[in-house]
């Protein structure tokens, strides 16, 4: 690994963000929306686990990723049921249609 | 090229396609298979920086188990024929703008910090260690995820069934 420092996999992270976040403020598509930040979840993921590789502070970065990685399997589980909740409510995900809060 | 940095380069260059793929594409079920590239790259990059168990770990748990909702959910909302072409919240070009001023500065600020970092060694098998963390010095957010995960599982059944009336 001499080659590759952290700024590398640093770098690649914050490109994963911009990604993320471009998803996230363009699409109007809840569903969308979701994914965009399934992807910020993993470009955080990559530094956690980076800088536990090259700081040698043992397994608390890694065990820190293991935790946002369960936390986006409930969000998961949770935004998709909503997603699937306002799909039956208002026949359309489109963010800017549901903007009632009555049923 | 060392081998080391040409893995990583090939790894970082499908990730990010893949990336872009989920952000831009206009068909979301070309999104949600997008995603299972991203997905597949970071459980590479994972797996390049010694984690063993987080990679496989993110194989299941994302790969094998978000993303499979996810591709349901497209599913269900969508008639799959359906090329959907959404309108954008923000412009593209503002968003381009916006985003790529937060990219700049933020790799601007990353490249110029100089990080704390010793040389790593061999990588060696992590699950031993994190099992070990999991039920010692992290036993207590160990059982509160399990039991966020248990709420979060019985909130998501009570949010997304069909209320029965009278």
């Amino acid at each position: 690994m001499e080659g590759v420092s952290v700024n590398h996999f640093v770098v690649l992270s914050i490109l994963l963000f911009a990604a993320g976040l471009f998803c996230v403020i363009t699409r109007r598509n809840a569903l969308g929306i979701l994914m965009g930040i399934e992807l910020i979840l993993n470009s955080a993921n990559i530094n956690y686990v980076a800088f536990a590789r090259y700081s040698g502070s043992g397994y608390d970065g890694q065990i820190f990723a293991i935790f946002v990685i369960m936390l986006a399997a409930a969000e998961a589980a949770i935004g998709l049921a909503i997603v699937l909740g306002i799909y039956q409510t208002f026949e359309t995900i489109d963010v800017d249609a549901t903007d009632r809060l009555r049923g | 090229m060392p081998i080391t940095e040409a893995v990583f380069y090939l790894l970082a260059t499908f990730t990010l396609v893949c990336a872009l793929g989920v952000a831009l594409s206009n068909n979301i079920m070309y999104s949600a298979f997008a995603l299972m590239g991203t997905l597949l790259g970071v459980a590479a990059t994972f797996l390049m920086l010694g984690a063993d168990f987080l990679g496989v770990v993110q194989l299941l748990v994302y790969v094998g188990g978000i993303l499979v909702l996810t591709l349901f959910a497209v599913m269900l909302t969508h008639r799959i024929a359906e090329v959907h072409v959404s309108n954008r919240a923000v412009g593209r070009p503002l968003a381009v703008l916006m985003v790529g001023a937060v990219a700049w500065w933020m790799i601007k600020v990353a490249t110029a910090a100089t990080w704390v970092v010793k040389a790593p060694g061999v990588p060696e098998p992590t699950t031993y260690g994190i099992g070990n963390a999991f039920l010692t010095d992290y036993v207590l957010p160990y059982e509160v995820a399990s039991l966020v995960l248990l709420v979060a599982l019985i909130g998501a059944v009570v949010v997304s069934r069909k209320e029965i009336q009278g």
